[in-house]
């Protein structure tokens, strides 16, 4: 694995990402430098894109301002994070927010995990433990 | 079986925290500490109405909008309309949250509203607050206060001139005109408030 570097992208972006034909269950994690808990629960994403499951994606999105990208990318170089990185730059919050997910205050940490065959969701606003965020995937796999 | 059992405390957990106050709804009357050492009351401290701001020293989005705060307290406190700011994270998960930093906070940005400590947590869970800063404009209706507008104060947490809607000045404008309040709910990218498990 080379360098990982943000990419930044547009809600639509993400959008169509979320509706695309993909491995069954998608992981969407959504993160900022600044947020402490954020920052705690990220290795058990780390942790689940490494295990390499094909029918998990995991896909971190991150919150702070695109101005700040650099910051962003060292912090990805320096926690060794290989998980994609993905920086969504919007600052309308309530253009998209809604869209991710309606109950979503606003507050992060927050998690969804979709079956993409299903369409099977769950949406979490807090820190997740490892064993939350299994529970979750478990939930939200087809069984 | 076992991990079913395990996953009901966790959405009992998340249904605590999901919003009391919805807009209209009346508002209980609180009274919490100043940074002065003096209790506070909404009764006491409201006239026309309240922007009360669930704000903390820490969060990035809160010093974002640190001046915004103070802006907006200077234009509407003497139209009835005061902020009153309440910090309710736990200093034991966030020791930059504490009462003396709150003290520090209020003297280094020279506040002239209260800078209120919500020790129990109460008030913020009563109004359902999850972020910082997280905006309660309340509005005087009979002896009490209904809520006229939740959520974000614009629409650019980065920068205060790019920002096209003023969600709070236009609430506050609105009530003053006497006219209906839209968007009456709004929501905002921020810290989650520091709740004791």
């Amino acid at each position: 694995m080379y360098g990982q570097e943000a990419s930044i992208i547009k809600f639509e972006t993400l959008d169509t990402l979320l509706k695309s034909p993909s491995p069954e269950v998608i992981v969407v994690n959504f993160w900022a430098t600044w947020c402490g808990p954020c920052i705690k629960e990220l290795p058990h994403f780390e942790e689940l894109n490494r295990a390499g499951d094909p029918r998990i994606k995991v896909i971190l999105v991150n919150l702070d301002y695109a101005d700040k990208v650099e910051k962003v990318n060292s912090f990805l170089r320096i926690k060794n994070i290989k998980s994609p990185v993905l920086l969504l730059d919007e600052i309308d919050y309530n253009s998209w927010i809604d869209k991710v997910d309606k109950s979503w205050s606003g507050a992060i940490p927050a998690t969804l995990v979709l079956n993409t065959v299903t369409g099977k969701r769950n949406f979490v606003e807090k820190e997740l433990s490892e064993s939350d965020l299994q529970q979750l995937i478990e939930e939200t796999k087809t069984n | 079986m076992k991990k079913f059992a395990l996953l009901i405390p966790a959405f009992l957990l998340l249904a605590a925290f999901t919003p009391k106050y919805e807009v209209g709804d009346a508002v209980s009357d609180f009274s919490l500490k100043n940074v002065d050492g003096k209790k506070i009351s909404l009764s006491g401290y409201a006239d026309k109405g309240a922007i009360i701001i669930f704000d903390c020293n820490t969060c990035p989005f809160s010093k974002a909008y640190n001046d915004r705060i103070i802006a907006l307290h200077t234009k509407y406190k003497d139209k009835g309309y005061p902020v009153i700011a309440i910090n309710a994270n736990d200093p034991k998960i966030s020791p930059g949250d504490s009462f003396e930093h709150m003290v520090s906070q209020a003297k280094n940005k020279s506040y002239t509203f209260p800078y209120l400590i919500d020790e129990t947590q109460e008030v913020a869970k009563s109004f359902g607050a999850t972020n910082t800063p997280h905006v309660f404009v309340v509005n005087k209706k009979g002896d009490g206060f209904v809520v006229a507008y939740i959520g974000a104060i614009d629409n650019n947490s980065r920068d205060a001139q790019s920002a096209d809607k003023k969600y709070v000045e236009d609430a506050v404008d609105a009530l003053i005109a006497n006219q209906t309040v839209s968007p009456s709910k709004t929501k905002a990218i921020g810290c989650g408030i520091k709740y004791r498990s």
